[in-house]
């Protein structure tokens, strides 16, 4: 029993490991910034996961006192890991892809960040001081 | 064989970190530096949990956990910032 965790703790390890070296090489390998999004988005998150469910394995098994803290991270990653890359997308659309070049939405709002929603009233911010 | 399989993870993880911080160096956009600086906090969570593994203790769970709200809440406030140029309207 206690080889076969410690089999499985060097696996999950191993495998983080080298998904989390995977990621951040694509983040300087690959050649524009829309495709650097995809290495840490993806492959750095799903290393830190592994490296999550060891660590769950290792104090479980090898050290017999269960928890799931770790689980709470994963999942807390695996929800926040779409929201920044959809963020850091729309910052790199909004100042170097002009409207023009992307499809149409066949809404009545248009591409979200060029428009401000239908119906929204942007509050224009003061930056001179009060007299 | 953890022992083994730790030394490598660390190893992996901390080339990951040189690598991103090479790329939040040189990167040619804001959206490069965002993204190097988001990854480096998401290895950097690895890298707590690791250690916590190295000495068998389960204290750096929390830890981890803080960093992580902390890099995501930065991470949208300086991508909010890029685009609205304001964090909070």
């Amino acid at each position: 029993m206690h080889l076969y965790a410690e089999i499985a703790v060097s696996f999950f390890l191993v495998v983080s490991g080298i998904f989390g070296l995977v990621g951040s090489w694509g983040l300087i390998r690959l050649k524009s910034t829309l495709q650097r999004l995809h290495g840490p988005t993806k492959a750095t998150t799903l290393g830190v996961g592994g490296a999550l469910i060891a660590s769950m394995l290792y104090f479980a098994f090898v050290k017999n006192s269960l928890s799931f803290h770790e689980l709470l991270i994963t999942i807390f990653l695996f929800l926040t890991a779409p929201v920044t890359a959809n963020f850091i997308a729309k910052a790199f659309m909004l100042h170097h892809v002009r409207e023009e070049e992307l499809p149409e939405t066949e809404t009545e709002g248009g591409w979200g960040g060029y428009h401000d929603p239908v119906g929204a009233v942007r509050h224009e911010v003061s930056t001179k001081k009060p007299e | 064989m953890i022992a083994y399989a730790l030394i490598f993870a660390t190893g992996c993880f901390t080339l990951g970190l040189l690598m991103n911080l090479y790329r939040l160096a040189s990167g040619p956009r804001a959206a490069d530096r965002i993204l190097a600086l988001d990854t480096m906090v998401i290895n950097l969570i690895a890298l707590v949990v690791l250690y916590g593994i190295w000495i068998g203790s389960q204290t750096f769970f929390e830890a981890s956990m803080l960093i992580a709200m902390v890099g995501f809440v930065s991470t949208v406030a300086y991508c909010r910032f890029v685009l609205r140029g304001n964090i909070i309207e």
